[in-house]
């Protein structure tokens, strides 16, 4: 009886563990390896650092690193400040029978795709587009104002798409929140403000801290949304891996950024978590 | 003595449903008043009113003088101990005590011996920096009072804070809570379920029955003088009989037993005797008394709470009796037929 169910346990881990050896790990390795790899001046590959100094040899390369992990950050709160109101209407104020269909309605960019809805965003934000003829149909100006291929825009992309990843386990977080808290709260003499700060927010601290750290990776690795709704000026760490992989067709040094990339993001991360006294087992729960 | 509270005319209408119909009391400063009543009887409903956490449909809420309408709850002067007790999970111990005193405007120093003060008088000294999840469920019990009146509420209102404690620690806390009411003075208005907290602990109780309220009296009375039927078989123990006829001052039960009443100027339907009202082996000459021969059928042992299951002899009707401990019942035991006597005045009669 034993033994068989052994047999079970190992042909069910057995692709599991080929799945992530195969296709996770050896890749990983290999990138890791090659962000080694350099090739001097008398045309030799040799083992060097040199691929991970140029980033902080270079400043275009740290400057647009901090330019990108700034932007991240400040996306990431954008989007905690925006979707935490909703998700408390959604699961403290709406009644449960509307709220799981809100809750739907809110998932349909993420059927419809990140592609797509830049694209949405490009018809509303051009020059001539809704936006800008709407505010000139009303007469409040004359001229279209720049809003694509700005910051702006990208910003709005960037928002757009990783919203959803905060609210959903916000909401989850603010669900296990017992309204009896809220109302002893209230009963105590607190104000709505302080009801915010002192229960809810503590409460659902873990569902905003695992929030924000997908938000953060998914935004900090994003390169679609800069890429087309970013300017020129608009840079983003990922278009300079994406440049060294495909343009200048240097692996070794792309492969070096994008470790730089996992290795920068992941001490931002800690940083942050030590810094709001949390505990990274208790935003995985 | 005045009047601390005052509801008038209250009621609580939800959609198609009415958890509280039309109700007048009023509550004495320093008085323990429980409301008391089945599950579901509106209890919750009438003290979230008077909380404020829901809207009156009609009446008025009036403390010290001053109409509660259109007060929200974090500014009326009463506070609420939760049935669920709704401690903060996220403070320790002492940051849930200072909760209501840090909104208000006080130096630290004054909420720290304020806190200390308070734990000390629910025995909590030590606790301060515990988290609310270490604690046991009669800790957490003091910790939930002591965040309320703290504050020193004109009044408390406690909702079965005691429900979910087992059956032990609730006789303690019981009487803990009564004696902590009169120390500090506080008015408490207590919810429960359970009549032996109730009568234990009230100076006045209010019996509700499907949000009305049936009597408003104090436990003495309650149990002496039940106004209604209902009051009669909720408020201790009872033996409930059926009446199906009255004339000329007897009374038949369903099952054909005959009782002498005099004196009732309506027809009674229902009729209560307590199990303390049989009288063994009575004197039986004594007036105005009943006797009958009953059958026992079982002695139920508990101590000073020793009851007789024993059957009428002459209608088959089963009556639980009171069997005082003492040696002049040593003997009975079970199939022997006894005298039993009931006098008139302990025959409780309604007509509904
Ligand atoms: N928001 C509401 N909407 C509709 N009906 C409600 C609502 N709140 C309570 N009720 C109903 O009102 C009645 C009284 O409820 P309440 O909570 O006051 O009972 P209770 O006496 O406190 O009972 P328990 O002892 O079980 O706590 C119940 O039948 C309940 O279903
Ligand atoms: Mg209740």
């Amino acid at each position: 009886m034993m033994k068989k169910r052994n047999i079970t346990f190992y042909l069910f881990i057995i692709p599991v563990l080929m799945w992530l050896i195969f296709l996770i790990v050896l890749p990983h390795i290999d990138l890791f390896l090659s962000s080694f790899r350099f090739e001097n001046d008398d045309g030799n590959t040799v083992f060097s650092f040199e691929n991970y100094l140029s980033f902080f040899q270079d400043s275009i390369y740290w400057l647009t690193f901090l330019r990108t992990a700034f932007y991240s950050i400040a996306i990431t709160v954008l989007a905690f400040v925006l979707t935490f109101p909703i998700a408390f209407f959604l699961t403290k104020v709406v009644s449960k029978k509307y709220s799981s269909f809100m809750t739907l309605l809110l998932l349909i960019p993420i059927w419809v795709g990140e592609l797509v809805t830049i694209y949405g965003w490009m018809i509303l934000l051009s020059d001539h587009g809704v936006i800008n003829n709407f505010l000139i149909y009303l007469g409040l100006m004359d001229t279209p104002i720049k809003m694509l291929y700005t910051d702006f825009s990208m910003i709005i992309g960037l928002l757009y798409m990783s919203m959803l990843f905060m609210i959903v386990p916000v909401m989850s977080a603010l669900d296990s929140l017992d309204d009896s808290l809220i109302e002893a709260a209230s009963d105590l003499g607190a104000s709505k403000w302080t009801i915010v700060t002192k229960i809810v927010i503590p409460h659902a601290m873990p569902g905003i801290a695992s929030g924000g750290i997908m938000v953060f990776m998914l935004i900090i690795g994003d390169y679609v949304a800069p890429n087309i709704l970013g300017g020129k000026s608009s840079l983003w760490f990922t278009e300079q891996i994406y440049n060294f992989f495909l343009t200048t067709i240097d692996w070794s040094q792309g492969a070096a950024f994008g470790f730089l990339l996992l290795l920068l993001s992941s001490a931002i991360i800690w940083i942050v978590l030590k810094i709001t006294g949390q505990k990274l087992e208790r935003v995985g729960s | 003595m005045n009047k601390i509270l005052e509801i008038k005319d209250l009621a609580k209408y939800f959609s198609d449903f009415t958890a509280v119909h039309s109700i007048d009391f009023f509550v004495e400063e320093g008085g323990f008043f429980s409301i008391l009543g089945p599950s579901g009887c509106g209890k919750t409903t009438l003290l979230r009113m008077i909380s404020g956490f829901e809207e009156e449909s009609k009446g008025d809420i009036i403390i010290r003088g001053e109409s509660m309408k259109g007060i929200p709850p974090e500014k009326r002067p009463v506070n609420i101990v939760f049935q669920n007790l709704a401690l903060f999970p996220m403070m320790n111990v002492e940051k849930n005590v200072a909760f209501g005193l840090k909104r208000l405007k006080i130096s630290n120093d004054e909420i720290d011996s304020r806190v200390k003060e308070m734990l000390a008088r629910v025995g909590l000294e030590g606790y301060e920096k515990k988290k609310v999840t270490e604690l046991s469920g009669g800790q957490r019990q003091r910790v939930a009072i002591a965040r309320s009146l703290v504050l020193k509420p004109s009044i408390l209102l406690l909702d079965e804070p005691l429900g979910a404690l087992d059956r032990k620690l609730r006789e303690h806390m019981k009487i803990e809570l009564k004696l902590l009411q009169k120390e500090i003075g506080t008015t408490f208005i207590y919810i429960t379920h359970d009549q032996s907290e109730a009568l234990v602990m009230s100076d006045k109780v209010a019996v509700m029955n499907k949000g009305r309220f049936e009597q408003i009296d104090t436990p003495q009375n309650l149990y002496k003088n039940p106004k209604t039927s209902f009051v009669a078989g909720f408020v201790g123990e009872s033996n409930p009989f059926e009446i199906v006829s009255y004339d000329n001052g007897v009374m038949v039960t369903t099952n054909g037993w005959k009782l002498e009443k005099q004196g009732l100027d309506y027809t009674p339907k229902k009729l209560f005797i307590r199990p303390e009202a049989f009288i063994l082996n009575p004197i039986v000459d004594l007036e105005n008394l009943d006797v009958v021969d009953m059958k026992i059928n079982t002695i139920l042992f508990d101590g000073a709470n020793t009851k007789i299951s024993a059957k009428i002899v002459e209608s088959n009707d089963v009556v639980l009796i009171s069997l005082p401990q003492n040696a002049q019942f040593e003997d009975l035991k079970e199939g022997d037929i006894v005298k039993v006597g009931i006098h008139q005045d302990d025959l409780k009669c309604y007509k509904e």
